[in-house]
Parts: C-alpha cells; sequence; structure tokens
C-alpha cells in the first residue's frame, strides 16, 4: 500500500461514517431543536429562543396528546393480542404439520405489505363505514393486525420450527398430553421468538399512520394522526414532541428484540 | 413410504433386546413404532398383553431415551428428570425423594437446580437415563443412547449399564448400529436389513452362527469368498461353477493369517494364494489385503510382510462360515 493510501483509506473510512451518521442523526437533530425551539424563524441558522412552553401544551389536560398516547398504546396492545391469537396455532400448524400449500400461506400473509396501501385502505374504509366498523378502535385494530400478521405469523412460524421435535416427543412420552406438551414445552421454549414478534407488531401499530387516517379519523386520534395534524397546521413544535414520544417505545424495544431473536430462530424464518 | 414390513419380535421381561442395523435399515423407526410416534399400517404392538397399537405415546408407559437426549433447555436437571411424575400428578414431596434418588444413583448429586444447558455431555446422558427411569416404565426404549460419548466413556458405560441391567432387570430395547454395543448390552439380538428382522438370536448365535451372508458380513465376518465344494468335501476356491456345491464363506480378518512360508496344509482349512496389495498396521500386528485371481481378502499377521510378496491366506476350517451362492453371485 502507498503512502498516500495509508492516510487515504482511514480518511475515507471516516467521511463515509460522518455521511452515515448525518443522514441518520441530522434529521433527528432536527426534531430534538423543534422539539425545545420557543422562536425559530427565517433566516436564523439555529431557534432564536429555547424552552419547555410547548411541552406544557402538549402534556396539559387540554393537549390531547397524553389522551391519543393512550389511545395508540391501548390499540397497539389489542393488536398484538389479535396478532398472536392467529399467529401462535398458525405458526405452530406451519412449522410442524405437512400442509402442501405452505409456502403459498406465508406468501399470503405477506399480501398487505405487498399491494400498494392507499387503495386497500380506501376499499376497507368504504366497508367499515357499511358495515359500521370506521371510527372504531375494533376498525382500527383490525387494520394494524392484517398488517402486523404477517411479521407475527412469519417470527411464530420460524420460532416454533427452531424447536427439536425430540423435545416435543420426549415430553409426549413422559405422559404429557398433546395440549400439555404444548403448554409446559413447547410455548416456554417458542417464547422469546413470539415476544420478538409482540414487539414488532407493536412498534407497527404504535408508528402506523395510513391505515389509522382512513378508518378511524375523526373519532379515533392516535399520536401519529395529532402529529399529522400539527404540522399540516405549521406547528413544528408540537409534531416534533409527538414525534419524540413515539421514538421512545420505538428505541426501548429495538435493545430488547436483540435480545429475544436469536440467530436459531432468524435462520428458520420463511423456511 | 415403507420402512419396515413383516417384523416380529417378541421380549421378554427384564430382558435387553438390542434392534442392529447399518443407518436406514429401520431400527429407529421399529422403536419409534413401539413408542407410539409412528403408527404402522398393520399388525399390532402389545406390552403386557395390553393391546397399545392405537393408544397415542402418552398412554403407552413406555419411557423413551434419544440419541440427542432431548432434555428440555427451558428446565432445571431435577424439573427435566421430575417431569414425567408431574404429569402423573405425584406429590411434590414423593418427586422430590424420587429426584434425589435417581440424582444419587446417576452420581449427579448437588445438580438438581442446575440448567440443563451447563451439563457436559456425559452428565446430560446421565440425566436423560434418570428422567427415563423415573416413572418405572413397564418398558424402556433406546435410540442410539451412547452414539454422542467419547469412546472411553462409552466403554465404561456399556459395562456399568450391563452391570445394572443384570442388577435390576430392566425390560429394554436398544437401537444400535454398533456391534460391540449390541454383543456386550443385549441378552438377545435382532439383526435388521432393509425393514427385516434377518435374525433374532443370543449375541452367541449372531456371531457364531449367523443365519445369512448378510449378518456374517455385519458382525464382523466381512471377507467373502466363492467357493465349489466337491463331492469329497475339499474346499476350491473359484467364482466359476461346475461340479459340486456353489458356496460362499465368510471369515474374521482376524481369525485368518497370513503365511509367507510354504507350510503343508492341514485337514479342512482354506488356503488361497495371492499377493500382499495393502498394509495396515492395527497395534496389535498388521492388517493385510491380499488378492488373488478369485479372492481379494483382509487377513492378519503378526510380522512385517513387504507389499506385493506372494503369501498364502490360510483360514481355520471352523473359522468358516459357509453359505449357499446364488447362480449369479460372483
Amino acid at each position: 500500500m502507498t503512502l498516500a493510501g495509508r492516510f487515504a483509506t482511514p480518511l475515507v473510512r471516516a467521511l463515509l461514517i460522518a455521511l452515515f451518521a448525518f443522514a441518520i442523526f441530522g434529521p433527528l437533530a432536527n426534531l430534538v431543536l423543534w422539539a425545545f425551539a420557543e422562536k425559530w424563524y427565517f433566516p436564523s441558522k439555529l431557534p432564536l429562543e429555547y424552552g419547555f412552553t410547548f411541552w406544557q401544551r402538549v402534556f396539559s389536560p387540554r393537549g390531547n396528546a397524553l389522551a391519543s398516547l393512550g389511545t395508540s398504546v391501548w390499540i397497539a396492545l389489542l393488536t398484538v393480542a389479535v396478532s398472536l391469537a392467529v399467529a401462535i396455532p398458525a405458526g405452530y400448524a406451519l412449522a410442524r404439520l405437512k400442509l402442501r400449500w405452505r409456502g403459498l400461506i406465508l406468501l399470503a400473509f405477506l399480501l398487505p405489505q405487498a399491494v400498494p396501501n392507499l387503495p386497500v385502505y380506501v376499499n376497507i374504509a368504504q366497508v367499515f363505514y357499511r358495515i359500521g366498523l370506521a371510527g372504531t378502535i375494533t376498525g382500527v385494530v383490525l387494520v394494524h393486525a392484517s398488517h402486523g400478521l404477517v411479521l407475527a405469523v412469519w417470527i411464530a412460524s420460524a420460532a416454533f420450527a427452531s424447536i427439536d421435535d425430540s423435545l416435543e416427543e420426549a415430553a409426549r412420552n413422559m405422559g404429557a398430553s398433546a395440549w400439555t406438551c404444548f403448554r409446559t414445552v413447547t410455548l416456554p421454549l417458542a417464547a422469546p421468538g413470539l415476544m420478538a414478534s409482540a414487539i414488532f407488531v407493536f412498534l407497527e401499530s404504535l408508528d402506523e399512520f395510513t391505515g389509522t387516517y382512513f378508518v378511524g379519523v375523526p373519532d379515533v386520534m392516535t399520536l401519529p394522526l395529532l402529529m399529522f395534524n400539527a404540522s399540516m397546521g405549521g406547528n413544528y413544535q408540537i409534531a416534533s414532541i409527538t414525534a419524540l414520544l413515539l421514538l421512545v417505545p420505538s428505541i426501548a424495544f429495538m435493545l430488547v428484540v436483540e435480545r429475544f431473536l436469536k440467530a436459531d430462530v432468524l435462520a428458520m424464518v420463511g423456511r | 413410504m415403507r420402512v419396515l414390513s413383516d417384523v416380529t419380535l417378541d421380549v421378554a421381561r427384564g430382558e435387553l433386546v438390542a434392534l442392529l442395523g447399518s443407518s436406514g435399515c429401520g431400527k429407529t423407526t421399529l422403536l419409534r413404532s413401539i413408542a407410539g410416534f409412528v403408527t404402522p399400517r398393520s399388525g399390532s404392538i402389545r406390552v403386557d398383553g395390553r393391546d397399545i397399537t392405537s393408544l397415542p405415546p402418552e398412554k403407552r408407559g413406555t419411557a423413551m431415551m434419544f440419541q440427542s437426549y432431548a432434555l428440555w433447555p427451558h428446565m432445571s436437571v431435577a424439573g427435566n428428570i421430575g417431569y414425567g411424575m408431574r404429569m402423573r400428578g405425584a406429590s411434590k414431596n414423593a418427586i422430590a425423594r424420587r429426584v434425589d434418588e435417581l440424582l444419587a444413583l446417576m452420581q449427579l448429586q448437588g445438580f438438581a437446580s442446575r440448567p440443563v444447558t451447563q451439563l457436559s455431555g456425559g452428565q446430560r446422558q446421565r440425566v436423560a437415563r434418570a428422567r427415563a427411569r423415573a416413572g418405572d416404565p413397564a418398558l424402556l426404549l433406546r435410540d442410539e443412547p451412547m452414539s454422542n460419548l467419547d469412546y472411553k466413556v462409552r466403554i465404561e458405560l456399556r459395562h456399568e449399564l450391563r452391570a445394572l441391567q443384570k442388577r435390576i432387570g430392566i425390560t429394554a430395547v436398544y437401537v444400535t448400529h454398533d456391534r460391540e454395543e449390541a454383543l456386550t448390552l443385549a441378552d438377545r439380538i435382532a439383526v435388521l436389513d432393509a425393514g427385516r428382522v434377518v435374525q433374532y438370536a443370543s449375541p452367541e448365535d449372531i456371531f457364531h452362527r449367523p443365519a445369512s451372508a448378510f449378518v456374517a458380513g455385519f458382525m464382523g465376518a466381512d471377507n467373502a469368498v466363492a467357493l465349489m465344494r466337491d463331492r469329497d468335501g475339499t474346499l476350491r476356491v473359484t467364482r466359476g461353477s461346475g461340479d459340486g456345491e456353489r458356496l460362499v464363506a465368510h471369515f474374521r480378518s482376524d481369525t485368518a493369517r497370513v503365511d509367507a512360508s510354504a507350510s503343508q496344509p492341514a485337514n479342512g482349512e482354506l488356503r488361497l494364494h495371492g499377493r500382499v496389495v495393502q498394509t495396515l498396521y492395527v497395534g496389535q500386528g498388521w492388517r493385510y489385503r491380499v488378492q488373488s485371481d478369485d479372492a481379494d481378502v483382509w487377513a492378519h499377521a503378526e510380522q512385517r510382510i513387504d507389499e506385493g510378496a506372494s503369501v498364502a491366506v490360510i483360514v481355520p476350517h471352523d473359522a468358516l462360515l459357509l453359505f449357499p451362492r446364488a447362480a449369479t453371485a460372483g
């Protein structure tokens, strides 16, 4: 390696890292600045005054933020419950039974992700309006679940597939009925994978905007909808603060997921 | 897919039966059908006169030891061993007492609350044995329980198991592909080939009086020589046919001796003249591959012989296992 090359390589690397960091943290920094900006107008590069006035407004009883945070979390929890209720039996069946259309079934759960969102949601909104689900928590949960199921089913099926058959056979052999075996051996062993899928579904639901907008508005107000309204109305501070609120569970859970999703489970995803 | 056909096997109480065969012969399938993980298309399986053919695995009262041990990684050693008793609703005290007893028997005192993931291979094997024994099963099923152990541990365990078997007399079916293991452990051996039991007899009979050329080959008599037996009883090494009885002779390499000198043939012994083409040192002497126009065999000698030397392989008459030879067989 030439002398120039020896200096250039670390330099290039440092530049690339800096660029990468800027792409990730740049918008976030802007968000943080806006969250604490009292006054910030053109042509200033930085806010003119900092303070917590908008934080007070967001968390005041009239601010709606806490109420929509509550709604968001409640919807996310219900979505997790619905998704797991489907994903546990479906994932087990896909992992253990010799289903003929296994690949096709796995692919079917992917459809809601593959098709463009907007036309689907417009249709769903229309149908839900007719059957009285529009503007209800149930309606929003169903829309979120259709989205979350692909993650839940795929990860759950991988979690069950990574459990060695002989572990279940040993339990049956020791006198456990099929259900007891599932309850005492299969489920506890799949628990980390199922936990990871629950967290993904929870986060997906917490951030979901489009579906909620078409099905929930105006009766169901989630945090992303509040953020959207605020930024449309030019309230960048309110929008930034709600955005930061949404970041907290995402980051917290991402750290947890990493612990639950082991390599042996990941290796089975989509198999 | 048909894996087993026409299998009949009876196991007496207190007897240890080994299912011996190469991989894919159906021995594990047979064991799994006794345990209830595979349902036979026809026929029946009985334990103590009770037909268990259509019972689910949990109602069969058999205890299986898996090749992988199949210990539950989310439970402690005691949790694993006591699982079967918990399933049958035994009291906490009774379970704790039985677990302690088994831990002592397996020399695992103090391991009760350890997670099984922290144990060595030998320790896991002992936990698996304790788990299988915990419920005093009517029938113990073992699927190659020693294949994952070191050679030395395996030998020690073999002796230990044999002694235990003699003392306690558990009825057990033991799957193995290791003929030495089957010979030392079993009261009777069932040799399986392509889904059929080709011989079911005591270890001595299987070893000295194999029922077929396959069994002879599988039990270590893997030298095969095509012969003709003339009317006067002399054996001639030849692949061809002619006047007399067409036979194939099997013999063990260590019963055949390589003779470099041209001694006079004794009565009834088999003599093969050929050339040494390969030499293996086996610790107690050498093993030589000797080739001639009509045969290709391995034989033993204590002295060193050069490759390419012309020698005679001498097999005593009582070491020869003779089987009829089909017309097309070489």
